[in-house]
């Protein structure tokens, strides 16, 4: 799969990350390089392979439906870059 | 001898029976780390924290009650959450996170009585193979090649990766053992490149809790030694149920040490065909038939087996591994920890310190990760890459029908040079190629020294066995560390030697 530039400036906003216009072309190379080599796994029939979405054999174990951690705002808030009485503060959102 | 030579079981006996305390062999340990700066193994020294673990060490000692690593020195790959001590993940966008909470892996080893020296370096948020994605600079490997084809190129080389500063730190005698992770080879294929031992559990063994998430359905911490019994050691420290982490396995435990019996007569050892990759070199393939000729000599049964699905390794996992990172890193977003780049509205915020926070390999990673999993892709890519893993998975069932355990090298070269297969992402995943799939299918596998290249630098062999037998791997690894005699060490060592 080759992809455009247009494709990659639309992924780079799906994902949060700003990317300036000289480097849309070359990361576009350099993606669809890496897709083009992945798409080797068309080769594979997987007719009816369930898909592996973890090698863990087991059930979920259920615990107790108890408070085991919390009280800890501060701490928490203390690697914050921004925090306003208690909150994260970020820049003011209107919608 | 050097305090910083001795073996990890060494010094536990030296301990034990107090030829040393561990305030001194501590000090013994601070004086090589700080010695081994050159190497970039460490983004955090903790010299004053060591000195007071040691401490305390030493009066539990006093009191008889050590644990199984009392007074151990012992390194931590800067991925684990240490309470009160910096954790970058390598990574700018974790700027100035200091986590309010202990690892379980790390509060285990703690329990255990280790001393913490430091954080070690890494790829970025443990995303390479060369430790040359670090925010924080590469790690140079201490081994320096001696080319009798190119005299005079001894350029720095890579430990690997992602694990790199670990590896280092261990071979170069800076630490008596590392944690590593490993995602796609993190732990065994940086141990290969050092000449050392390094030990990737069973997905579940040790617990991903407070381990900085790459690829949850991949992520496996575990130890990095020098010699395979420390490795049953560190190991049987770390290991264990654990209820914060959903994936982690409530089985029992074994003496991994117990397991180290030099016995192998019986085993049947199988010799994947399909790991025969084209371009390997001759040297990786002999000592790969060395290997199996060592096993036989002990008593096991090396059998050809075939993996047909091994190929398709590495493109599963580069489809998987992105698609969970992009998901996982989603939490870096300049509001609640690390980074912030100022902007004006939240969108700016977002995308500004992203931009600015991960680098280059980690942005390409969640861009395809995006990319794989948005709409109209996530069948095509995403689902068909589960559906082969569900294969590869099968493979390996099927083998362990007839096998005991796998034999195969660990990676297909020795260490190359910093900067080198830097333009060419593909080329770098391939050092992956044959230690990716035990993690696909989540067994353990552990990477002994058993060799050396024509240019005098380690190659390491593999064990992979079945899931939740770390005790056969370690059996297996243990036979073949010590038919191989693997005594050489690295040019650059921080003890003094």
């Amino acid at each position: 799969m080759a992809l455009d530039k247009a494709t990659v400036a639309r992924i780079a906003t799906l994902a949060r990350i700003r990317l300036s216009e000289a480097e849309l072309e070359p990361l576009a190379a350099e993606l669809s390089h890496i897709l083009t080599w992945v798409e080797q796994l068309n080769e594979v029939d997987t007719g009816d392979v369930a898909p592996m979405t973890s090698v863990a054999e087991m059930t979920p174990m259920m615990r107790d439906d108890v408070v085991t951690d919390g009280d800890c705002r501060d701490a928490v808030l203390g690697n914050a870059p921004r925090a306003v009485k208690g909150f994260f503060a970020v820049p003011k959102v209107i919608e | 001898m050097s305090l910083v030579a001795l073996s990890l079981a060494e010094a536990r006996a030296g301990l034990a029976g107090g030829q040393f305390s561990a305030c001194e062999l501590t000090e013994a340990y601070i004086a090589a780390m700080i010695a081994a700066r050159p190497l970039n193994a460490f983004i955090t020294e903790t010299a004053d924290h060591a000195r007071a673990m040691a401490a305390a060490s030493d009066a539990r000692r006093a009191r008889g009650e050590a644990g199984s690593l009392d007074g151990i020195p012992i390194a931590i790959k800067d991925l684990f959450c240490t309470k009160g001590v910096l954790t970058t993940a390598a990574s700018h966008i974790l700027d100035g996170f200091v986590p309010p909470y202990e690892s379980t892996v790390t509060e285990k080893l703690w329990r255990a009585g280790a001393v913490m020296l430091g954080k070690t370096n890494l790829d970025e948020f443990a995303m390479g193979s060369s430790n040359t994605t670090s925010y924080y600079g590469p790690v140079e490997n201490p081994w320096r090649p001696q080319p009798i084809e190119r005299p005079g190129d001894n350029r720095p080389l890579v430990p690997g990766g992602s694990s790199g500063g670990s590896a280092a730190a261990v071979a170069a005698h800076a630490a008596l053992a590392a944690t590593g992770t490993d995602t796609g080879g993190s732990i065994r294929q940086p141990a290969s490149f050092c000449g050392i031992v390094g030990l990737k559990p069973t997905y579940g063994r040790c617990s991903r809790w407070g381990v900085v998430a790459f690829a949850s359905s991949l992520d496996h911490p575990g130890p990095m030694t020098r010699t395979v019994r420390d490795a049953a050691i560190v190991l049987g420290a770390m290991a264990g149920h654990d209820p914060k982490d959903s994936t982690s396995a409530p089985v029992p435990v074994p003496d991994y040490e117990a397991a180290l019996t030099g016995d192998v007569r019986g085993l049947r050892i199988g010799i994947p065909r399909e790991y025969r990759v084209d371009g390997m070199p001759g040297e990786i393939e002999a000592l790969w038939q060395q290997g199996a000729a060592w096993l036989r000599e002990a008593g096991a049964e090396p059998v050809e087996i075939s993996l047909p699905m091994t190929r398709y390794a590495l493109p599963v996992y580069y489809i998987i591994a992105p698609a969970e990172a992009s998901s996982n890193l989603a939490r870096y977003d300049g509001v609640r920890f690390g980074l912030r780049v100022p902007g004006d509205s939240l969108e700016e915020l977002y995308e500004g310190t992203r931009a600015v926070g991960f680098g280059a390999e980690v942005r390409r990673r969640v861009l395809i990760g995006t990319y794989v999993l948005s709409a109209g892709y996530y069948d095509a890519y995403y689902l068909k890459a589960q559906r082969v893993r569900a294969l590869i998975a099968r493979d390996f069932a099927a083998a362990f029908q007839r096998v005991d355990c796998i034999l195969a090298p660990t990676a297909p070269s020795a260490a190359f040079a910093i900067g080198e297969k830097a333009d060419d992402p593909i080329a770098m995943y391939l050092n992956d190629v044959f230690t990716v799939p035990a993690d696909l299918a989540g067994l353990p596998a552990i990477s002994v020294p058993a060799g050396l290249s024509a240019d005098r630098l380690p190659l390491g062999l593999q064990v992979i066995g079945r899931a939740f037998d770390e005790s056969t791997v370690l059996r297996v690894g243990a036979v073949l560390e010590n038919r191989a005699r693997f005594t050489h060490l690295p040019s650059f060592l921080a003890g003094g030697g």
